[in-house]
């Protein structure tokens, strides 16, 4: 069934069509919207689940670790200040192996205080073994929240899908709700090997000396490894069973581009009209969106990015000191491998608009240059 | 003490669960020489009213009927029982004297 409905609702969707059991969630903008539906779905005995009301995001996230642990889906959704609190806590539920998917709904950190949009707050919780999916469409936030579970519950690994405050969170896009009996069909209920039983107890996390805990990082490590070419096969799955296809990339007229836009999120139909744009002057141009961040799809990247003779990463981000967060992934799948120049430009932080002319602007910047004149480029930013 | 103190011993990567998990509960795990302080409990002034049994994060407290019995294999000395007492009953005593 079709409906028109905002990017966070296309998440209370998702995880209702995913049959989870538990929610933990604290409300923060932009994301409270998530939950508050849920909330309503659940109250309305509509979905079978414990909507558990908590007095933090820590808390949140270790209400759906003892859930996850006890062998139920859990879910929640955060932001921001938020996730930032929960970081100790997504150490524990990537470490101790739980699939718990999160919606993380991209919001500036402060201070200066901000609500709106970038990708600092997911990007800081890169290393915590929580894959990322950062997300274009509210059919495609819907379509991820299930594939996550279906992938999450095969490693035993989290997820989070991301997405940009409100060009996405609170954008009205229409989404095929797709049917629960071919949802339940797709993903099977959760059977938790390693729960918590009262009949046959054991405790979980303990101390383990420096003889084993190598292994056990090595093994969550494994997990995401087998979980890059598991994405690819349920997101080929999924397109079989419900008519749309999805991948670790999704490549806009890359195949004969001399100058490739590596982008992320919601700057990716920009970044296409754009290429459509430049496209219609003869200009060999294309868009590569980076759909998975973790575990990083580093042969995809390596082939998408092959022939290209220019890489120009925007970021909605920015690792002060350094670069963009995307631009130094890609630029370490290449290396060695493909001599193209990577340009890096930090754009739309905290929420400022990346317009086509923004894009284009990018590319002019790029112009004629065989290599970049700087290690980093800010685009427009005030002089 | 409880009978089983093997060591938890595993052999090769494929043995090891995804997370660190015992093989068994805790109660193969004796915490009670972790202890600097012993409970005591005054049993002529205890009321019986099992908040120290409901308060300790170990569950070291048994009842016998409604009497309260620490355990010590488990006790850790924490106090928390002793801070809890609505009685004031329960004495922490330095170990070893």
């Amino acid at each position: 069934m079709k409906k028109v409905i905002m990017g966070n609702h296309a998440l209370s969707h998702g995880a209702t069509l995913a049959r989870v059991q538990v929610i933990a969630a604290y409300p923060i903008t932009p994301q409270t919207q998530v939950v508050e539906l849920l909330s309503e779905i659940v109250a309305d005995q509509k979905l079978k689940a414990a909507f558990i009301k908590v007095e933090s995001e820590h808390s949140a996230m270790a209400a759906c670790i003892g859930a996850s642990s006890a062998g139920a889906r859990a879910f929640t959704a955060t932001s921001s200040q938020g996730l930032a609190l929960m970081h100790e806590l997504l150490h524990w539920a990537a470490g101790a192996r739980l699939p718990i998917v999160m919606a993380e709904v991209n919001r500036a950190m402060a201070p200066p205080w901000s609500i709106w949009s970038d990708q600092n707050d997911s990007l800081s919780q890169r290393d915590t073994g929580w894959m990322q999916f950062y997300c274009q469409s509210n059919q495609e936030v819907l379509d991820t929240v299930i594939q996550a579970y279906k992938i999450c519950e095969k490693v035993l690994m989290p997820a989070m899908i991301v997405l940009d405050a409100f060009s996405l969170s609170h954008t009205y896009e229409a989404v095929d709700i797709p049917d629960q009996e071919l949802v339940d069909r797709y993903l099977p209920p959760f059977s938790f090997k390693y729960k918590l039983d009262v009949n046959d107890p054991h405790t979980f996390g303990g101390l383990t000396k420096p003889d084993w805990y190598m292994e056990f990082r090595y093994k969550m490590h494994e997990a995401l490894e087998q979980a890059l070419p598991l994405i690819k096969e349920e997101g080929k799955r999924f397109g079989d069973m419900f008519g749309r296809a999805y991948d670790t990339l999704d490549p806009y007229r890359v195949d004969d581009a001399d100058t490739v836009l590596v982008t992320s999120g919601t700057a990716a139909s920009t970044a296409r009209y754009t290429v459509d744009k430049l496209r219609r002057k003869g200009k060999k141009v294309g868009n590569l969106r980076v759909r998975v961040l973790r575990p990083f799809p580093f042969a995809d990247i390596r082939r998408e990015l092959a022939n290209a003779k220019k890489i120009v990463v925007i970021d909605r981000n920015i690792s002060f000191g350094y670069h963009g967060i995307f631009a130094q992934e890609v630029k370490s799948a290449l290396y060695g491998h493909c001599s193209a120049p990577v340009f890096c430009f930090i754009a739309g932080l905290g929420g400022r608009d990346i317009f086509p002319e923004t894009i284009e602007g990018i590319l002019a910047e790029c112009g004629r240059a065989k290599k970049p004149k700087q290690d980093i480029y800010w685009v427009e930013v005030k002089k | 003490m409880p009978k089983s103190r093997k060591k938890i011993q595993f052999n090769n990567l494929g043995e090891l669960p995804p997370m660190a998990m015992s093989l068994r509960s805790m109660a193969a795990n004796p915490t009670g020489s972790w202890r600097n302080l012993r409970p005591e409990i005054r049993y002529e002034d205890c009321i019986q009213c099992m908040i120290c049994w409901k308060y300790c994060p170990d569950a070291a407290i048994e009842l016998d009927g409604e009497k309260p019995v620490i355990n010590l294999d488990f006790c850790k000395g924490c106090g928390i029982c002793a801070e809890e007492c609505p009685k004031k009953c329960i004495a922490m005593l330095k170990e070893g004297k």
